[in-house]
């Protein structure tokens, strides 16, 4: 048996486990026999971990026990996630063999709640990127379209729930890691609230910037794995202590009276004219369900991709420091003296995006520049807080497109990496704010999905599921399917 | 001076290791001597997706070092990184305050040889984390043991206050002194748990700008930073004199020859990348909880002096011994809380008990010695129970745990000072003894010896002399 995830949500998972229609061993293997037959056209796994997925599953089947929804349901993980006795890579060749002896506290927490992981999904090189091109190990495709990117940096993670590979992964977002390639392969993706999640066992990229959030089809999928993975951690002194509500709540299909706002910014230069009128047309629907909608300003969006690419470089620079070659992962051979060991190493370690991104936060921190770069950027990262702080005085949500454009070939942007970076416009703020934001589907461009990305009040993930529920519901385009999850259906 | 027209300008910058019970970001042991690499955990060893969490008790500890330099606490900190490649720093960075120190403005008064008090400013404390440790095997390998890595520091900036080489000991001691009695560190030279910075520079009298200054770095020793700026003060006057330049470079100090030898020419100032550490929330402190620190941080040396000398007519130089070590002055106040004699009790520290330690080699906690009981002896002493001389068996037994007053019990170390009980062996002992009673009365002062010794031995050695003295005296005038 193989088995598609397109037509199981989580809770129908769940009912056919509880109620013994199918084990959670036979679920497990069904899921890595698909993975094992699919993944070869779409490459979004790095690895899978048969051993330990089955073993896990036959401990669910042996306890018997699903008062959890997630019990006995397989997932995928990207690489950046710690995951104890599974190697670990960061899709980098610096880590390549590296079996870390800890779990990142969101995989123990989805392992207590006898959630199985069946893999590592492929990433951008320590989630430098948009599209997955800079893994050291493989290119991942589009979910709709091979010849496509799937975006990034969690490229891998979304193309699987996309395809049906897994009813959920989880992916991480610094800059619109898990909304762009949520958007461009057409499923639902939320980047909580700055602290919601813990990041220990998160292979940092920018630690003020870095959350952990779920991948699936559907929002009330995406809301039950929240559920699961968020809340305090005392090993994440960034982690917030607020006490975590049930995010399916809100869940009504309702949102008269919800008042959403528009920035104007949000649909500017750059912006795909179809892109643009898809949102649009997402959005009228929202007010023909009863929502409020007006046209708002945030003046600053356009310094925000400056401000990023300082703050965000600067963090990485120095949290890939610790990868030196001298207590794990890849060692250069052949060096003469600890310089060298250093040079050699990281040389070769390293590709070449997160190169350029070492140089760059290693200028910007740099004595001399640190007051016109790190230091400005860090106060437009205040005035895009207050931006945002005016408008949510007045608003639940702010929506718009989550990507400026769908889906573009492999390889067209790769080496243009100011191309790439600018594409990040929409969904940057949102990380230096530390607000939530989620995408789902809005429509199609071309054959390809286009992202509307609902943006929340601190700590209010509950709110932006409530809005993307309703849209998801009245337009039912999760039900729309990709050739390749066609094709493998069993 | 040997300096001929030079003014010696010397600032130092002091780390501390700080006794916590845990590191300053991983819940690791803080504790010397272990083998390799085994107080360590994921997060010392920086692997990736670990995090750090501040040890609150690390930072407290600092404020306490803080507040007993008179500095100002700040009520907001941040941590920040310091970049920089090394195998003993794993991570790469360094946390520590570069922005925001927790203590500013602080003063330390330092008594020179000549009796005057010297005020040397401290220009700020900040709270960070040790490296590890790197050591160069014979068989061509770099050992790394990353133990020592996160131990919490505290270092202490002083101003270029200090103009001798004399100054910067007398500032080192009384500093070591200062941080002994918070509490936070035993500040073990010989275990690297206090370590100095020196910067010296010289610029001719009366000139306003200070010269180029040389640095030394990490030097464990009181005497060895002493004999370095002797040198260097010798070195760079010689430099001056004969029309040469001093350039800024880092030597280091070679105790055998007792000179310093250049390790590398600065060539402007290193560029760590210093930038706020994202993985950690900045710290508010208010005043309620530097209160409560303050209410923690045990009375200074100073203070103690004071009051032994005021309080409890401890001679002043008594006063002195007693607070060398903060376990001494802390045994010392325990004991006289527990009932002793302020006078007695500070005999026996300064005498018996400095000696015991010293034949055995151990610290006071190393002893099974406690306030308590001897606080108990000196009361057994006091109240005439025992005599002096049993007291040196009973002080044998306290130094090994044992209880005074069952020791005395068991022992029958008990002094008779009955009038009736000691009347009766007078009595027989002079009927015994007629031969005696008459050296007295001719004059002979030995007969009183021999007749006490006689005492003596039929009390076992229970009589309490001084009243049995005075008796025998009464009963021999009455013959």
């Amino acid at each position: 048996m193989t088995f598609n995830f397109f037509d199981n949500d989580l809770t129908t998972l769940h009912d056919k486990l509880a109620a013994k229609e199918m084990t959670a061993v036979e679920l497990t293997q069904a899921t890595l026999d698909n993975v094992a037959q699919v993944d070869p056209q779409l490459e979004a796994f790095i690895m899978t971990n048969p051993e330990a997925a089955l073993a896990q599953a036959k401990a669910v089947d042996d306890k018997q026990d699903f008062t959890q929804t997630l019990a006995g349901v397989p997932l995928a993980l990207k690489d950046n996630l710690a995951t104890e006795g599974i190697q670990t890579t960061g899709a980098s060749h610096i880590l390549e063999g590296f079996k870390p002896v800890y779990n990142a506290t969101v995989v123990d927490k989805l392992q207590a709640a006898g959630a199985i992981s069946v893999g590592k999904t492929n990433m951008d090189e320590f989630a430098m990127g948009g599209s997955t091109e800079t893994s050291y190990y493989k290119t991942t495709a589009n979910a709709w379209d091979q010849t496509k990117v799937p975006g990034g940096s969690s490229g891998g993670s979304a193309a699987a729930v996309a395809a049906g590979l897994v009813p959920f992964t989880l992916g991480s977002d610094t800059g619109g890691s898990i909304r762009q390639p949520a958007a461009f392969n057409g499923i639902v993706g939320l980047k909580p609230t700055y602290g919601r999640v813990s990041r220990w066992g998160l292979f940092a990229m920018a630690s003020s910037l870095d959350q952990i959030g779920p991948f699936t089809r559907t929002v009330k999928d995406n809301a039950l794995v929240l559920n699961a993975i968020s809340g305090f951690d005392a090993k994440d002194s960034t982690s917030s202590e607020r006490e975590v509500p049930d995010f399916t709540a809100k869940l009504t299909g309702d949102v008269k009276g919800l008042k959403i706002a528009v920035p104007k910014e949000y649909f500017g230069e750059g912006i795909d004219p179809k892109v643009a009128s898809t949102v649009k047309a997402a959005i009228a629907q929202l007010e023909a369900l009863g929502a409020t909608v007006d046209e708002v300003s945030l003046p600053h969006t356009k310094y925000g991709v400056a401000a990023y690419y300082i703050i965000m470089s600067s963090e990485a620079s120095s949290n890939v420091q610790r990868y030196d070659g001298v207590r794990y992962g890849f060692r250069a051979d052949d060096v003469k003296n600890l310089e060298e060991l250093y040079i050699k190493t990281r040389s070769e370690g390293f590709g070449d995006e997160v190169k350029r991104r070492i140089m760059l936060g290693t200028f910007s921190l740099s004595a001399g520049a640190y007051d016109a770069f790190f230091k400005k950027a860090a106060k437009i990262r205040t005035l895009l807080i207050e931006d945002f702080n005016k408008v949510f005085a007045d608003y639940d949500v702010i929506v718009g497109p989550t990507a400026p454009t769908v889906a573009y070939g492999l390889g067209e942007e790769v080496d243009d990496p100011t191309a790439m970076y600018l594409a990040d416009v929409l969904t940057i703020p949102v990380n230096l704010a530390g607000l939530p934001g989620m995408s789902v589907n809005a429509g199609f461009v071309d054959g390809l999905p286009v992202g509307l990305q609902i943006i929340g009040r601190p700590f209010d993930e509950a709110t932006v599921y409530q809005t993307g529920y309703a849209f998801e519901q009245t337009s039912r385009l999760f039900e729309q399917k990709p050739a390749i999850a066609k094709h493998t259906l069993s | 001076m040997g300096t001929g027209n030079f003014e010696t300008t010397i600032g130092l910058e002091v780390h501390v290791e700080m006794q916590t019970n845990s590191k300053l970001m991983s819940p690791s042991p803080v504790h010397y001597g272990d083998e390799p690499n085994e107080n360590t955990n994921v997060i010392d060893f920086g692997y990736p997706g670990v995090l750090p969490v501040a040890n609150k008790g690390a930072l407290e500890f600092g404020m306490r070092a803080a507040l007993a330099l008179h500095a100002t606490v700040s009520p907001f900190i941040r941590w920040d990184r310091k970049n920089y490649f090394y195998p003993d720093n794993p991570k790469a960075y360094q946390t520590t305050q570069s922005q925001t120190p927790l203590g500013t403005n602080g003063y330390l008064d330092v008594q020179l040889e000549d009796g005057c008090v010297k005020r040397v400013r401290i220009k700020e404390l900040h709270v960070e984390e040790d490296a590890g440790k790197n050591t160069h095997g014979t068989d061509g390998y770099s050992y790394v043991d990353l133990n020592r890595q996160g131990t919490p520091l505290i270092e202490i900036v002083s101003e270029a206050d200090i103009a001798s080489p004399e100054e910067a000991y007398a500032y080192l001691e009384q500093l070591r002194q200062t941080i002994l009695f918070t509490g936070i560190s035993e500040a073990k030279m010989q275990e690297g748990q206090m370590r100095a910075d020196v910067n010296i520079s010289l610029r001719p009298y009366g000139s306003d700008q200070y010269g180029t200054k040389v640095e030394m770095k990490n030097i464990n020793s009181f005497n060895y930073v002493r004999n370095a700026l002797y040198f260097e003060e010798k070195r760079q006057a010689e430099v001056l004199r004969a029309g040469g330049v001093i350039q800024q470079e880092t030597r280091r100090y070679n105790e055998p020859t007792k000179s310093t030898i250049l390790m590398r020419v600065k060539e402007g100032a290193d560029d760590y990348r210093y930038f706020p550490e994202p993985d950690l929330a900045p710290v508010v402190i208010d005043q309620a909880w530097i209160d409560k620190v303050a209410a923690e941080l045990p009375k200074s040396a100073a203070e103690r002096q004071h009051d032994y000398v005021t309080n409890l007519g401890i001679e002043p130089y008594d006063a002195e011994v007693l607070t060398q070590t903060l376990a001494m002055a802390n045994f010392y106040d325990a004991t006289v809380v527990a009932g002793a004699d302020a006078k007695r009790a500070a005999n026996y520290l300064i005498g018996d008990v400095n000696a015991y330690m010293n034949k055995h080699q151990v610290e006071l906690s190393e002893t099974q010695l406690t306030p308590e009981h001897l606080a108990g002896m000196i009361r057994l002493i006091e109240s005439g129970t025992i005599s002096t001389k049993q007291a040196k068996q009973v002080f044998e037994a306290i130094m090994t745990g044992e209880e005074p007053e069952a020791f005395a019990k068991k022992h029958g170390l008990v002094q008779i000072s009955d009038p009736a009980v000691l009347l009766e062996w007078i009595t027989t002992v002079l009927d015994a003894n007629p031969q005696s009673i008459e050296d007295f009365k001719g004059g002979k002062d030995r007969a009183t010896g021999f007749l006490i010794g006689q005492l003596m031995k039929m009390s076992k050695g229970q009589a309490n002399p001084g009243i049995m003295n005075k008796m025998l005296l009464e009963e021999l005038a009455k013959r």
